[in-house]
Order: structure tokens, then C-alpha cells, then sequence
């Protein structure tokens, strides 16, 4: 979330679309519903008619994988109608670029595409430089190659009508939407976006994020209050995860992973550190040397020095060109290349998109490590239904960890905010934190390297020293993460004593004298103590219920991030009432401000000492052409993989040209295919949670959740003589799925350019491990492996199936 | 001071924490249900189930509705259910609180008797015949805690407090949710410990959402043995 959750209470309208935020984060809805009460105006945007769409003021059914079209029509609507906030559009965004001479978009494929590799070669995306080597703009936004007359180009094949034929909503429906959101345009109004994984697990996933990013910023919404781009997380800490690099692609931090190619520490510095010659820009990826040598500092320690290059070539590197994200690594176990395996904390044979493909790569393993709280689907794989445990030699172990209650630690919310949390009980049994598990498992694997092996230095010189009576020290760790001076330095005019804790990461040096185990918690916990465990319930000035002194926030406790782009060039808010910052003629107050620099004062004469809003990006504008994403700079609508559509109406390119693929006979997909006639999507439900090993097992949740279903509408049901309550079959090209039919009018046939296409949904938490039946499985049977082109993120919300009665 | 409930349907989003939550402090088991195709489980209030969020789809001036209606006990102020026992040792009021407590000794009641009286058909009977309901949560409210539906409610449709503050809470939601829909109403606001507000005709929601042969205020039942409570009295106080 560039906002947290408290913040939606400020909102003027919440667009709830591509979550079932009523249902899946089910205290949002305090917020929501705050905000409700005060008069805004909820609009829910889903394939059914769920448990938030019961609350939202309108509601419209959307065929699945068409949020991209939905909201490009959207843009347009914006532009036709001038519901922007020019100034702000024309200040802070980068409209006013001028976009280089041979960039086009012809027949669904913007310039520089390879058919054979499926790739685009992104130099013709790129902006006219000036001589200084600073972007050319058009602050007035009427050069016809500045990006905001490409993007009025680009979206005005969006018409309402168009719109409405791909998506399935009617073109009043459209327009009402398109007309409430679009009123948060005005000065002082916010709008919000609460989206989740039916935004995320789509081809086009990231796109259909970019295309909300640049509506939010048209209407002037980044940096607000009651505003922004917020991703609701699936787990109470997915977002700490990630801050943390669960991703493969990514460092802490979102250091970059180096690649082959990057063959000394100073050359991945030069590769991902942004230059800019903008004196305006401060460009803040300019640190990155800083943040990626404490990070080394922080893995090695002593061992680091810069003779060499602080452990650079210490750490695994990734070829060129090579992904490895969670679909790559199961086709590749799939295939036979990968032996041992450590299932931590998941449950891929349920979890995995075309779960039935990940089942049969877990064959294929010599070794698999089970680290869960109960068994699960995946430890018992070998046992179950069309498996012969005669025929399978995989040995698993079983490492049962607690939960999280029972241990001390932090985790950090949707919002950013890092919450430090005490145990509660004791571990139970022989269950162990992770903390301790991992501890363990890496001193026993370098007592064997003690005496050679292959390559030992990284795992001899791994730093690790969190142990305090031979046990995981959490806040050894959270200290590690917000870093130490490792020397007395003096830093800007200040004095710092070797072994002191970090104050922010502005104080993180690239000499080798700091460490930070990740920069963007530089600040987390210093010598003022752990942030993270704070409690006040004292706002702030500004009373917007930002808390500042309620557990601790990343980047430096900034609650709401791109605030720079919250007031007006003369630092005077948008809002009077729900303000974040203000410029007081000497300082900003209210929330941390996205640096400390005086508001800029005019386009025409800038205050030299002053900074451009989005101090992130290279240039200092928030990227309403994105130059750097797989696909394109503009989003552009493009069918699901599968699909019920032989054409995209959009454009000649049926799906995305650049999407993740896997072929073989595992991956098999089926467009327009009469055995597949109906779309499927899956979701999750109120009363369970993931895979359901917390939730299944609870017999109170199972009471109230306990099949696994298939929702529908009362026309679909009639048209295959399905009873509502009655078992039925679904079936994909990869598997199949016996459920129960909850005929429905939440549900209704859609009108897809003139030919009725049926949706039907199944949440996807169960497994044949539990109930006891073993009957209620996974839908990822069903769901293709897939993926969008950036993230890699599987389909699992756009498929093609049939039902057939049992 | 007495208590009330002021139950908010029109935020409700049946999300069912407060089903889970009075299983739980109750420590009742999970009944073996099947999905009947809909979300709704159990199907009925038992024994075992003192709280449930009921959930009809409804096409209401062409628009299509989900209505959620989390129902419990009323706590009556002149309970029925209590009158019609007649035995305190089995159905009493919590004189404190005003929440209709039932006891084990319910158990030699008849049980047809008592559930018919309920115009909310609420009670439940086990097997052996002991009955069981909703009971405010009572030894929660005495040592100062709210009921558990009421603390794990994220939306604030579950409220609970002095009866006034309730009826002043439940007056002025009314009045900004019947700016939108007019038909908007508090069900037996007079009568009950548990006042709802919905949007709609509460007859869309449940069939017992308001009192049932309640026109009259009190059953056939109760009547008579009102009719006859000051004759026994009298007969007592003279034993
Ligand atoms: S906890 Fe509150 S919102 Fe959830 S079902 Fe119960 S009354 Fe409704
Ligand atoms: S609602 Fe029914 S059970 Fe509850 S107090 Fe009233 S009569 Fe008795």
C-alpha cells in the first residue's frame, strides 16, 4: 500500500475491484465502512456479486482478465471528460515527456518487438533528452509527442461501447463508474483502489496495476490522503516478506539479484545505480552503492572489506535472461532438473497454480522438507489420490514449526508498518520458531564445510551471530536489519560510536563502515529502541489517523508515501481537511515528508534547493508512461490465455505477446474450445484462509465453509439441469474437480460481444488431505501454469472449464 | 443499568465472526454440515448454534440484494419464553443486565411449549430436552466485557451498551440510513434488548425477523397465564 488501512476512512470513493476486500480482509471493512458512513461512495468491480459487492453504492459483473479494458475506458473517460487535476498531472507526473521520434503502437505491439524471441528491444521507448541529458517536457501538455497526447491517443480506441462488448458491463453501468470515480479529479477529493490477486494473477497482471496507477495520478490520488495504490496482502506479513526478498529477483530491500553478468560489485553498483543531470531530481537510487555495501557488510561482517569487493562474489548470481520464479522452478522440478526441496511454510501441491503438475514434479524429487505446522497435501503427496507409493522414492522430512503466537518477532502489514509482536504461548510439542530451525540447520551445514567442499566462503564467512543462549534472537536480528556504524564515523557534522545502531539510512555509507541488513528498515530500530514495539494512540497534527508513534513504518515512518505530491506547488495541501503535509514557510508538517526540501514554488523558476515530487524515479515524475515494463509503456488490453473470445477486440494480438508460456504435457490450454465453454476464476472465501491447513482443520471454520464449491448463475445451471446443493465435475485441460453448486444470482451470464459467455467461480482452500473425507480438493487442479511477463505471476484468475453433472 | 444490543444490518457484511466468536467463549461444538448450496451454515439455529448469520438473495426494485441478518435471542424485556416456563429456576431475567438467562433445569419444560412462544423462534432444545439460547454473554458483561459477537464484530454492526445509549445509537443511525432507503426500519424497538435496523421489509431478511403473533403483544400462552399469575400469587402468599 503507498497508504495503510486506517487511511481508506479518508477516501471520497473506494474502488474495490479485483479484491473481495468484505470477505478477505475483513477489517478493512471498519475503514470502509467509516468512510461510508461520512458519505463516500463504494463501487465494487468483481466476476460475482460477492460479500462487499452486498455493501458497494454500485456494482458491476466483470468478465474475468478485462480490468485492463474496464480501465481504459476509464482513462478515456477521464480525458474526455477533463476530470484531471492538471496542475497536478502537469507538475508532478511525466505528461509533459517528450516521447523520442520512433516510438509507436501498431496492430497491439508497440516498437521494437521480436517475434522469435518474444521480446521488445525497449530503445524506442525511451525520452527526448536536452542537451544537459535532461528529459524535454511540455509542461502545457500539447506537443504531440509528449506522453499525455500518446496517452490520449492510445486509449481512444477505449470507447464505452468497445469497453462494454469485451467486458461484459453495460455502457451505463460503465459511464455511472467511470463518472464517480472520476469526480475525485477535483482538488481536495480522494479516491482509493483496494485491489489483491484478481488484479496480481493475470498475464497481464502488473499492467492491470500500471493502468490503476496512471487513472490515480491523472486524478491527482498518489500521495494523498484517502488515496493511493493499495495492494491488500494475503498474509499478515507478505509485505515484510517481500521487503525481505522473498521474491528470487530481488535483494533486501529491493536491492536488485546481480546477475552473471555483473561480474564485480562495482559494476552491478554501476548497472543499477539511475544517473540523472537533472540538479532537481533527486533521484534517491542514486544511494544504491550505499545500501547494497552495508547489505554485504551486514551478510559477511569483518570478512567484507573492499580489497573484496565486501563478499560481492560470495553471493549466487543468476544468468542472464533466466527467470526463476515459482512456475520456472516446478517446471524445471517438473522436468527432472531440481532433487531436494524445502516446502517452508507452503503448500505448493494445493497452492500451485496447475496444482496437478506441481504434484507430479514432486516425484521427481530425491529429497523434500516439509517446515509447516501440521502436514499438509505437499508432505503427503506421495500418498494421494493417483499417486502409488510403491513407485515414489522421495523422502520427506517432516520439521514442525510453531506458530506464529508463539514466538517473538515482527511482522509487517499491508501498510508498511512493521509491528513488533510477543509470544504468547510456548511452543508446542517439539515445534520450533523458524527462526530456530533455520539457525540450526545453517550451523550444522557449516560445521561440514569446515574441512573444504565446494566454494566454502560464503557459508565460513556468513556474519550470523544471533544467537544469545544458544537460541534465535529475534531483536538481534530486527537490529541487524536497521544496521550499526562498524566504525567511529563522523557523518554529516555528526559523531557516531563503532557499534552504535543506524538513526535512518541516510546515515548508510558505501565504504564499508555501516551495515544494514535492509535500508528501507534503517530506522526500525536504534538507539532510541524498537520503533516497531511502540504503542502510542496519539495522532498526529493533522488528525488523518496516521498514529506516527504506533509501531514503526518504512521508508523513515512515512505513513502515506509520494507525499511531495500531496500539496501544491507552493506546499499548500489539496485537501484542507484531510492534509498529510504542509509547508509552514520554514518546515513541512504533519507526516514525514518525502524529503525535507521546500515545496518547489513555480514550474517556470523552481526554488533551485527545492526537489521534483516522485523522488524515487530517475527523473522525479511519477511514470504515467512506463518505459521499463515488459510489455509496453502504456497498458494495453489483451485476452487471458485462455479465453472465450477468438479475437481481441482491442487489438490483432489475442494475448499478451510477451507472456510467460510453458509448453509440454503437463501445460496444455484450451481457447475457444467447446469442451471448455465457461470461464472459471478462483478466490477465497471469509472462512478460510490460504490452503486452508490453519482453517480446514478448525472444525467451528469448516462448519460454516464445508465443501469445496462452484458458484453459478440460475441460468447455467438450468442450461446443464444442475439442482443448486448437488455434486458436479469441473473440468479444465489439465484436471478436474468434484465440487458442490451454489446456483446463484450473484452470478449471471454475460454479454460478450453480442454472444452470452458464462463465468463460474471456486475458492480455492481445500485439499484432499482434510476434511476427512478427502473428497473437497484443490482448484488449482484446474488453474494453467502461466504467467504475466514482469512478475511471472501465474493465471489463476482467468481459465477456461466445463461442468458437467456427476 | 440494563443492557441492549443495537445490531447494525445495513454494515453488515456476514463475514461470520461473531457466529465463530459465541461458539467459541461458549465452547460449543461445530455441528458436521454440507454445503446446501449457499454460504449459510449451519441451516438453523440448534443447541449447539446460539448465533447465526442468515443470508438471502433478493431482487428488490431490480437490484440485487444480499441481506445478511445475524440473529440471536431478543432478550425480550417481557419475555414469552420466560412467562410461558413460569419457572424461574429454569427462564429467568438477569435482573442486572435484563438478559433472559435459561437454565439446565429447562430441561423439564416442554419444549414445544416454550419454542412456539418465542416469537423470534429462538430457543433450541437437545436431545434430552434441555433448552438453550443466546445468553448475552452474561459472565462476560458482569466482570466488563462486551458479548463476544459484539468484540469481534469488525464493521460495528454488533453493539452493546446501556439500553439508552443503544436506542439513541440505534434512533440516529436510522434516520441517516432512511435518507437512502426510506423503507429503512428498527424492529420492535419497544419489546426487545436486541434491536435491528434494516434496510429493507425485515420480512426479505427472515421469517422471524420481527415478532411473530405479536400483533397483540403477547401469545395465547402468556395470557392466560398472566391471567392467572395473581391468582397463584394471591393462593401462595395465603399457603
Ligand atoms: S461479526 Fe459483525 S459484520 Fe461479521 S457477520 Fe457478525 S454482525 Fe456481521
Ligand atoms: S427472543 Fe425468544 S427466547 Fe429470547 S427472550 Fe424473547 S422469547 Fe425468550
Amino acid at each position: 500500500m503507498t497508504n495503510h488501512w486506517i487511511d481508506i476512512k479518508n477516501s471520497d470513493c473506494i474502488l474495490i475491484c479485483g479484491s473481495n476486500a468484505a470477505e478477505n480482509h475483513p477489517i478493512s471493512f471498519k475503514y470502509v465502512t467509516e468512510a461510508r458512513k461520512k458519505g463516500a461512495t463504494l463501487i465494487s468491480v468483481d466476476p460475482r456479486f460477492t460479500r462487499t459487492s452486498a455493501k458497494a453504492d454500485i456494482f458491476a459483473q466483470i468478465r474475468s482478465g478485462t480490468d485492463i479494458a474496464f480501465l481504459g475506458g476509464m482513462i478515456k473517460y477521464i480525458l474526455d471528460n477533463r476530470l484531471y487535476n492538471k496542475a497536478y498531472v502537469a507538475a508532478y507526473t511525466n505528461a509533459p515527456f517528450i516521447v523520442g521520434k520512433d516510438f509507436s503502437f501498431k496492430k497491439g505491439l508497440f516498437s521494437g518487438y521480436d517475434k522469435t524471441t518474444r521480446k521488445y528491444d525497449k530503445k524506442t521507448w525511451a525520452f527526448e533528452l536536452d542537451e544537459k541529458g535532461v528529459p524535454k517536457m511540455d509542461r502545457s501538455l500539447k506537443h504531440p509527442r509528449c506522453v499525455f497526447q500518446l496517452l490520449k491517443k492510445h486509449y481512444s480506441r477505449y470507447t464505452p461501447d468497445k469497453v462494454s462488448r469485451i467486458t461484459g458491463i453495460a455502457v451505463k453501468d460503465l459511464k455511472r463508474i467511470y463518472k464517480a470515480y472520476g469526480a475525485t479529479g477535483a482538488p481536495g477529493k480522494a479516491g482509493t483502489i483496494m485491489y489483491a490477486m484478481g488484479w496480481t494473477q493475470h498475464t497481464v497482471g502488473t499492467q492491470n496495476i500500471r493502468t490503476m496507477a496512471i487513472i490515480q495520478l491523472l486524478l491527482g490520488n498518489m500521495g494523498v490522503s484517502g488515496g493511493g495504490v493499495n495492494a491488500l496482502r494475503g498474509e499478515s506479513n507478505v509485505q515484510g516478506s517481500t521487503d525481505h526478498c522473498l521474491l528470487w529477483h530481488i535483494w533486501p530491500g529491493y536491492l536488485k539479484t546481480p546477475r552473471a553478468s555483473n561480474g564485480s560489485l562495482d559494476a552491478y553498483n554501476k548497472k543499477y545505480t539511475p544517473k540523472s543531470n537533472d540538479p532537481l531530481s533527486a533521484n534517491w537510487w542514486r544511494n544504491y552503492p550505499k545500501y547494497s555495501v552495508s547489505l554485504l557488510k551486514s551478510f559477511f561482517g569483518e570478512a567484507a572489506t573492499a580489497a573484496n569487493d565486501f563478499g560481492y562474489n560470495w553471493l549466487p548470481k543468476v544468468d542472464d535472461g533466466v527467470p526463476y520464479s515459482w512456475l520456472d522452478l516446478f517446471d524445471a522440478m517438473y522436468k527432472g532438473q531440481i532433487k531436494g526441496f524445502f516446502a517452508w511454510g507452503q503448500n505448493p501441491a494445493c497452492s500451485g497454480s496447475n496444482a496437478g503438475k506441481v504434484r507430479q514434479a514432486l516425484k521427481n524429487l530425491d529429497w523434500l522438507v516439509n517446515v509447516n505446522l501440521f502436514d499438509n497435501e505437499t508432505g503427503s503427496f506421495w500418498k494421494g489420490p493417483g499417486m502409488d507409493p510403491a513407485q515414489i522414492k522421495t523422502e520427506v522430512f517432516m520439521l514442525p514449526a510453531c506458530v506464529s503466537v508463539e514466538k517473538e518477532g515482527s511482522i509487517t502489514n499491508s501498510g508498511r508498518w512493521m509491528q513488533w509482536r510477543y509470544q504468547g504461548p510456548k511452543p508446542m510439542g517439539n515445534s520450533r520458531p523458524d527462526g530456530d530451525i533455520i539457525m540450526d540447520l545453517f550451523q550444522r551445514i557449516r560445521a561440514l564445510y569446515q574441512d573444504g567442499g565446494a566454494f566454502p566462503e560464503p557459508i565460513r564467512n556468513l556474519k550470523w551471530d544471533y544467537l544469545t543462549d544458544g537460541k534465535y534472537d529475534p531483536h538481534k536480528v530486527a537490529k541487524e536489519i536497521n544496521g550499526y556504524f562498524l566504525k567511529d564515523v563522523t557523518v554529516k557534522g555528526k559523531a557516531f560510536k563503532k557499534g552504535t545502531l543506524v538513526p535512518s539510512f541516510t546515515y548508510l555509507q558505501a565504504d564499508g563502515s555501516t551495515s544494514s541488513g535492509n535500508w528501507l528498515y534503517c530506522n526500525s530500530y536504534t538507539e532510541k529502541g524498537n520503533m516497531a514495539a511502540r504503542r502510542s494512540k496519539r495522532d498526529a497534527v493533522n488528525g488523518i489517523g496516521l498514529f506516527p508513534k504506533f509501531a514503526w513504518c518504512w521508508p523513515v515512518n512515512r505513513r502515506i508515501i509520494y507525499n511531495r505530491a500531496s500539496v501544491d506547488l507552493k506546499g499548500e495541501p489539496w485537501d484542507k481537511n484531510h492534509w498529510v503535509i504542509r509547508w509552514t514557510g520554514s518546515k513541512w508538517i504533519g507526516d514525514v515528508p518525502d524529503g525535507g526540501w521546500p515545496p518547489l514554488g513555480s514550474l517556470e523558476k523552481p526554488d533551485p534547493k527545492s526537489k521534483w515530487a516522485f523522488i524515487m524515479r530517475k527523473h522525479g515524475h511519477a511514470q504515467i508512461f512506463g518505459p521499463g515494463r515488459a510489455e509496453g509503456p502504456f497498458p494495453e488490453h489483451y485476452e487471458p490465455l485462455e479465453c472465450p473470445v477468438e479475437k481481441n477486440l482491442m487489438n490483432p494480438q489475442r494475448v499478451n505477446p510477451v507472456a510467460a508460456i510453458f509448453e509440454g504435457r503437463a501445460d496444455t490450454f484450451a481457447t475457444c474450445d467447446p469442451r471448455y465453454p465457461y470461464v472459471g476464476t478462483t478466490y477465497r472465501v471469509s472462512e478460510h484462509w490460504q490452503t486452508g491447513l490453519m482453517t480446514r482443520t478448525q472444525p467451528w471454520l469448516l462448519e460454516l465453509q464445508p465443501q469445496v464449491f462452484v458458484e453459478m448463475s440460475e441460468e447455467l445451471a438450468k442450461l446443464k439441469g444442475i439442482k443448486n446443493g448437488e455434486r458436479v465435475l469441473a473440468k479444465s485441460a489439465r484436471g478436474s474437480l468434484e465440487c458442490t453448486a451454489i446456483v446463484t444470482k450473484r452470478i449471471k451470464p454475460l454479454n460478450i460481444a453480442g454472444t452470452v459467455v458464462h463465468e463460474v467461480g471456486f475458492p480455492y482452500h481445500y485439499g484432499w488431505r482434510w476434511p476427512e473425507s478427502g473428497k473437497e480438493d484443490s482448484a488449482n487442479l484446474l488453474t494453467p501454469s502461466a504467467g504475466d511477463a514482469n512478475t511471472r505471476i501465474p493465471e489463476t484468475k482467468a481459465f477456461m472449464v466445463n461442468i458437467v453433472k456427476i | 443499568m440494563s443492557k441492549s444490543f443495537f445490531v447494525d444490518t445495513t454494515v453488515c457484511t456476514a463475514c461470520r465472526g461473531c457466529q465463530v466468536a459465541c461458539k467459541q467463549w461458549h465452547d460449543l461444538p461445530a455441528e458436521t454440515t454440507q454445503n446446501r448450496g449457499s454460504y449459510q451454515n449451519p441451516e438453523d439455529l440448534s443447541f449447539d448454534t446460539y448465533k447465526l448469520v442468515r443470508m438471502k438473495e433478493r431482487e428488490i426494485g431490480g437490484k440485487l440484494q444480499w441481506l445478511f441478518f445475524p440473529e440471536q435471542c431478543r432478550h425480550c424485556l417481557e419475555p414469552p419464553c420466560r412467562d410461558t416456563a413460569g419457572q424461574p429456576e429454569a427462564i429467568y431475567t438477569d435482573s442486572a443486565t435484563g438478559a433472559v438467562l435459561y437454565t439446565a433445569n429447562t430441561r423439564g419444560l416442554n419444549v414445544k411449549e416454550i419454542i412456539e412462544a418465542c416469537p423470534y423462534n429462538i430457543p433450541r432444545a437437545s436431545q434430552d430436552g434441555t433448552l438453550a439460547k443466546c445468553d448475552m454473554c452474561v459472565d462476560r458483561v458482569k466482570n466488563g466485557l462486551q458479548p463476544a459477537c459484539v468484540k469481534t464484530c469488525p464493521t460495528g454492526a454488533m453493539n452493546f451498551g446501556d439500553r439508552e445509549a443503544m436506542l439513541a445509537m440505534a434512533k440516529k443511525r436510522l434516520k441517516e440510513v432512511q435518507a437512502k432507503y426510506p423503507k429503512a426500519s428498527l424492529l420492535d424497538p419497544e419489546d426487545v434488548r436486541v434491536v435491528y435496523l434494516t434496510a429493507f421489509d425485515p420480512a426479505l431478511y427472515h421469517e422471524f425477523a420481527v415478532a411473530s403473533g405479536y400483533a397483540s403483544g403477547i401469545t395465547r400462552q402468556v395470557a392466560l397465564r398472566k391471567m392467572a399469575a395473581p391468582l397463584t400469587r394471591w393462593i401462595r402468599a395465603l399457603g
